[in-house]
């Protein structure tokens, strides 16, 4: 990779670290304390999002009604999604407000959402919070990467975990207005008459499906670029070899980011649309494909003849490759308009995302958990701990994903918290999948305690394999992590 | 540290957001267009007595109704189904009546099926161009005039005319 100099004098200056006590995490400017909330929280929310989903499991272990009310089982449906990624104890207090949560999924359609009780304006306040939290947090990443990369660091030698993040980054800047948009129209058209998604005032309800999914799609890359970017800086890591075509990486990114905002209309080919529309968005969205491919014809390559161990990072790795092709398969099933008539808010297409996002967004980020947990403790991690958790979060997802593409073919829909009794099986496997699942996610949790209390000490690089600047710092990183400036050759 | 000179990255999210407002007018002149979700045309009486008639060609067209939300009201087409001469002005009606003791104001909102049918369908008058009052118990028929674009393409034969008729009280008070 690139040739990096570093004067590791470094351990000599700690002129200021840290104020005391709590303090220090309500005030803090220091990059990698942000960051270390960022990953708490969002570890807190993946356990209170993961255990609304079991409910969901456990409701559906049979046909017929008997954990929770319907009414409630939808709320669950909305609040997985949203607070699992951002979490807003706002949006978590209207579980506990008169008429209960959000009526209505994620997408928040109208009409159905705006018979929400006292929730809806906290659900659209909530969701402009969350908009402006994202449009800052990119704005800092993209003026960073453009002010502040070390001498020498061209946008071309850049690790790709950063391309990604800086495609990623303008994709927020860009859609996440978008969606406040659509949620301040709700909000008027409930409160203050206006009409714009109200037929009888002139208004039309499919309008807001349209600019909810010019937000919805982009959010989705928004997803898992940045866990593009993990894999491709962790398999040529155990790998030992360079990324195999570093600027098609960067290109591809790049397209996949471009497409995500002329394929929108492929979430609503049911909904009505003339012909030529559902001819363009169904080949617009085949065409992520070519990207995509690109992408998983890299990952691969680089293995190629690699001098590969398989650490828990890389098991991680090579499981969001083999899985998240599997739900990038189904999603070009589900692009073709004629199929997609008959997979249309099926489990099928639960199946889909949730092969994309769980085995592929969430893989990426334990595995990124593993790959710098001890840059970031200066303790190795349990490595027999880490790999059991991989192998047992590998078996239960696929016990719990894979039925539903089955139930989902036969005509079992979403978003219902009852089903026919010919599901029932499959059904029954899934929920087993999911506290299987769910359990196994408790191991993370002890491998991250038991490293951060203690463990064999880490070296500067950690990874034989690894290259790039962070590792070329003390592990774990100085609170200033460079003092001298690093010059890139 | 540098001047922060990223000005786009301010511009961008106004722009995005203003860009999601601009979607509403975007969204109904594309669907004046296309015709999509069935919103019908309108021409004035003038336009529609130059159009040429077709007088070989019968399309059949049909009346539908709904109700929205419960509202209380009986709403349903006098004529269930008709065969026009594409060009010919038609006359037919809708009745609506208030079940209430209290007065109400109701609005239609047409659409036609098939959507590439509906930009062919136009009314020179219609009830549903205004919100309709009624009083307590009252009943009445609604007059809707309307004419066939000959242009229609020769594989429709029949349009599906429907109306939705809402209860708009809650956005006057």
């Amino acid at each position: 990779m690139n040739a990096y100099s570093v004067d590791h004098s470094h351990d000599d200056h700690h002129d200021h670290g840290p104020p005391p006590g709590l303090m220090r995490w309500v005030t803090t400017t220091n990059h990698k304390d942000i960051g270390t909330l960022y990953l708490w929280f969002s570890l807190i929310m993946f356990f209170i999002g993961g255990f609304m989903a079991l409910i969901i499991r456990s409701e559906l272990f049979q046909p017929g009604l008997q954990i929770v009310d319907p009414h409630f089982f939808n709320q669950m449906t909305t609040m997985s999604f949203w607070i699992l990624p951002f979490g807003f104890a706002m949006m978590l207090s209207t579980l506990f407000m008169d008429g209960g949560g959000p009526a209505s999924g994620w997408t928040i359609y109208p009409p159905l959402v705006l018979q929400t009780g006292d929730a809806l304006p906290f659900l659209i306040f909530s969701i402009h919070i969350l908009g402006v939290s994202s449009i800052m947090g990119a704005i800092n990443i993209v003026a960073t990467i453009m002010n502040m990369r070390a001498p020498g660091m061209t946008y071309m030698k850049m690790p790709l975990f950063v391309w990604t993040w800086f495609i990623t980054a303008y994709l927020l800047i860009a859609v996440m207005p978008v969606l406040a948009g659509a949620v301040t129209m709700l909000l008027t058209d409930k409160f203050f008459g206006t009409s714009f998604f109200d037929a009888a005032g002139g208004g039309d309800p499919v309008m807001f499906q349209h600019i909810f999914w010019f937000f919805g799609h982009p959010e989705v890359y928004i997803l898992i670029l940045p866990a593009f970017g993990i894999v491709s800086e962790i398999i040529p890591t155990f790998s030992r070899k360079q990324l195999f075509g570093y600027s098609s990486m960067v290109y591809a990114t790049a397209s996949i980011a471009f497409l995500s905002f002329i394929v929108w209309a492929h979430h609503m080919f049911t909904v009505g649309m003339p012909l030529v529309g559902e001819i363009f968005f169904m080949f617009t969205t085949m065409l992520i494909a070519v990207p995509t491919g690109v992408k998983v014809f890299n990952w691969v390559s680089t293995m190629w003849r690699g001098a590969m161990t398989f650490e828990t990072p890389m098991l991680f790795a090579i499981g969001f490759v083999i899985m998240f092709t599997i739900g990038g398969f189904s999603g070009l099933m589900l692009a073709m308009t004629p199929i997609d008539f008959q997979y249309h808010d099926t489990y099928f297409v639960v199946a889909h995302f949730h092969y994309v996002l769980v085995p592929g967004a969430i893989f990426a980020i334990v595995a990124a958990v593993y790959y710098w947990l001890p840059k970031w403790t200066g303790n190795m991690y349990d490595e027999k701990l880490g790999k059991a958790h991989f192998w047992l979060s590998t078996i239960f997802v696929n016990i719990l994903f894979f039925p539903m593409h089955f139930v989902g073919l036969a005509g079992m829909p979403r978003r219902i918290p009852d089903y026919a009794v010919q599901f029932t099986d499959f059904n029954q496997i899934a929920t087993i999948g999911a506290f299987g699942f769910g359990f196994a996610q408790i191991l993370l949790l002890v491998v991250v305690v038991k490293c951060i209390r203690g463990g064999s000490r880490a070296t500067d690089q950690v990874w034989e394999g690894a290259h790039g600047l962070e590792w070329s710092v003390a592990s774990p990183a100085p609170y200033h992590t460079f003092s001298p400036q690093p010059v890139v050759k | 540290m540098r001047r922060f000179k990223q000005f786009h990255l301010i511009v961008i999210p106004i722009a995005m957001f203003g860009f999601g407002y601009l979607m509403v007018p975007i969204y109904n002149i594309f669907c004046d267009i296309t015709g999509l979700n069935g919103k019908t045309g309108s021409i004035s009486q003038a336009e529609a007595n130059v159009l040429d008639v077709d007088p070989d060609r019968r399309v059949r067209v049909e009346f539908i109704s709904a109700l929205n939300q419960n509202a209380q009201w009986d709403f349903y087409p006098d004529v269930k189904s008709m065969k026009v001469i594409p060009g010919k002005t038609y006359t037919t009606t809708y009745t609506a009546a208030n079940r209430l003791d209290q007065d109400m104001v109701g609005q239609a909102v047409p659409s036609v099926a098939p959507a590439q049918a509906a930009t062919y369908f136009n009314k020179t008058e219609c009830f549903c161009f205004v919100r309709q009052s009624f009083e307590p118990h009252e009943s009445r028929q609604m007059p809707l005039v309307f004419v066939v674009d000959p242009k229609l393409p020769d594989d429709i034969n029949t349009l599906t005319l429907s109306y939705t008729f809402f209860d708009v009280n809650s956005r006057i008070n």
